[in-house]
């Protein structure tokens, strides 16, 4: 496992994220985890070795170095990168979720065929009831990481800047000796650039929040105003020309009562308007 | 043979578990596998090379880095990983032994054949032991880890400092760990993964078990009898049974999530475990008088240290 086999797991929660979800989940790809892994994790390659203090004492190097970099940017930044990215799962194992619910309502009522299966794990989940409130809880997580990790990075590096020289007077030290970094420079551009993606991400995750909510407020305004104009789900299509709702809750009342919660929220089996869960 | 192959054989674990097993093994890869493979293993990097003591002797710093790592945190989360993620090859291991005794009698006696296990992925019969034993392993074998870390490093934790004895230093001599902060960050962090882990499989198991009462105790009283049709006891001798009845809903991760293909190594670093750097367990005795081996590392208590930038 390694950041290529994060982006596979995670390329499958683009279908089903919104447009700015799919651009924030480019960003932090293309703009964070390949520029931490092209270049940043080699201007820290050396960020031990070439740590030099003014003294030949040994074990002033070590300790003067554990007291001033408690934790490496780059660790800080793949833990960052770990933890902003994993909420994105728990959409994936919603989505999985309700994929495999679908299919066994297919099953159950004769359109179990190959074409049909396919087509349920092929379609863009629409993110609503149940859903609309994981995703945008894995958005809200996704935003407090973020700000988290930014706020640590303040508290443990002020100012987000790397310094050229710093004195240390810790033991076994014979006095205040100066200690040089290696590649401040550097180090500042990328520490730099890296906050600015983050302020970026945060900026997004933002904005498809504000979405989310006045997407969800006006699809509840536009049905309560237009009850007949509810848009089924996939199934719902499917199924409703064929088959009366009570015969569909006969066979669920045979069946796991979680289906039968599920075809009571969706809304063109029910002959009812969309249901807004959100507002 | 590396990280990459071995989560190809694991992934297909993912079909035959239930969404706790999913749950755990998406842990396992991605705040245990991954984070070992991206940062871990850096920090752990000059572990030896910059153990710093206060002398000029051959072989102190030697002796005493032996002393104070006996095994090297990195090695033993390689073997942990190893070793807690192998049961789920048993499960795998079941399965296609299922499927291979069905195809086999299928072809010895035609295709009106009604197997056993008319689905071999379901967790019924031999199979359900077989995923049960493998959830306490995996929880025993983490839980023993973390006892072996707690026995080696006391509190998870690790000093700028330590003093050692041991011949042929001269005298008792400081020595300096590289990097103990981030060193015993990222332990604490691989403990508390662990421990959800643990807690993880102990739920999973309790839910096995919980589900497999609850339908006894449904066949036992008749009620819902038209859904017990793959009940498979082993005791009922050659009793076939077909159809596949009620199916508990799971939550199911698409296959697609882990990864199955192998990812080019050449590129992306990846750790293989060297077996013969895993140190053996003996001890010597002769050579080093007991009365000099400080068997506590006794941590540092530094004078506040002035930042002072340019």
């Amino acid at each position: 496992m390694n950041w290529a086999g994060l982006y596979a797991v995670l390329s499958g929660v683009n279908r089903h994220s919104t447009a700015i979800g799919r651009i924030w989940l480019s960003v932090i790809f293309i703009f964070r985890i390949m520029v931490l892994v092209v270049a940043a994790e080699s201007v820290w390659g050396d960020e031990k070795s070439a740590f030099t203090c003014n003294t030949q004492q040994p074990g002033c190097n070590s300790v003067c170095y554990d007291h001033f970099f408690p934790i490496s940017h780059i660790r800080l930044w793949a833990l960052q990168l770990i933890l902003v990215t994993t909420p994105a799962l728990l959409v994936a194992m919603h989505v999985a979720y309700q994929q495999h619910q679908e299919k066994k309502l297919l099953v159950m009522t004769g359109h179990g065929d190959a074409k049909h299966l396919e087509e349920v794990k092929k379609h863009k989940m629409r993110i609503a009831g149940s859903l609309w409130w994981t995703y945008v809880c894995s958005v809200v997580f996704r935003l407090l990481f973020e700000a988290v990790f930014m706020y640590l990075f303040y508290m443990i590096y002020p100012g987000y800047q790397m310094v050229r020289l710093v004195k240390c007077e810790a033991y076994p030290c014979p006095n205040t000796v100066d200690c040089f970094v290696s590649r401040p420079t550097e180090k500042t551009i990328f520490t730099v650039f890296m906050l600015v993606t983050s302020s970026v991400c945060i900026v997004l995750n933002m904005a498809e929040l504000v979405y989310l909510v006045v997407r969800a407020c006006a699809r509840r305004g536009h049905h309560n105003s237009n009850p007949s104009s509810a848009k089924g789900s996939f199934y719902g299509h499917k199924l409703s020309s064929e088959y009366k709702q009570n015969e569909i809750n006969q066979l669920l009342t045979e069946q796991d009562g979680s289906l039968k919660d599920m075809l009571r929220r969706n809304p063109s089996l029910q002959e009812k308007g969309d249901r807004c869960s959100a507002c | 043979m590396n990280w990459s192959v071995f989560e190809g054989l694991l992934s297909g674990v993912n079909k035959y578990s239930t969404a706790f097993g999913r749950i755990w093994l998406s842990l396992v890869f991605i705040f245990r596998l991954l984070v070992y493979v991206v940062a871990a293993e850096r920090v752990w990097s000059d572990d030896h090379k910059d153990f710093d003591c206060n002398t000029r002797q051959p072989g102190c710093t030697n002796v005493c880095f032996d002393h104070f790592f006996p095994v090297s945190h990195i090695r033993l989360w390689a073997l942990q990983l190893i070793l807690v993620t192998c049961p789920s090859l048993l499960v795998i291991m079941h399965v296609a032994y299922r499927e291979a005794k069905a195809q086999q009698h299928r072809a010895a006696r035609g295709e009106s054949y009604r197997s056993r296990f008319p689905h071999p992925g379901k967790k019924r019969g031999g199979l359900w032991w077989t995923y049960l034993f493998s959830l306490v392993v995996k929880a025993g074998v983490d839980v023993v880890f973390l006892y072996i870390f707690y026995r080696f490093y006391r509190n998870y934790s690790l000093p700028r400092l330590v003093k050692c004895q041991l011949p042929p230093c001269p005298n008792i001599v400081d020595c300096f760990i590289s990097r103990p902060t981030e060193k015993t960050i990222f332990t604490v962090f691989m403990v508390v993964t662990t421990c959800i882990c643990v807690v993880l499989s102990l739920v999973e198991a309790a839910y096995l078990i919980g589900k497999r009462c609850r339908e006894r105790c449904r066949a036992g009283t008749g009620e819902s009898r038209q859904h017990s049709h793959d009940c498979a006891e082993p005791a009922m001798g050659g009793q076939v049974f077909h159809g596949v009845g009620y199916k508990a809903p799971t939550a199911s991760i698409p296959t697609a999530s882990i990864p199955t293909a192998s990812v080019p190594t050449d590129s992306i670093p990846t750790a293989s475990v060297p077996t013969d750097s895993i140190p053996t367990a003996s001890v010597p005795t002769a050579p080093i008088p007991t009365a000099s081996i400080p068997t506590t590392s006794i941590p540092t208590t530094l004078p506040e240290q002035e930042k002072t930038p340019l």
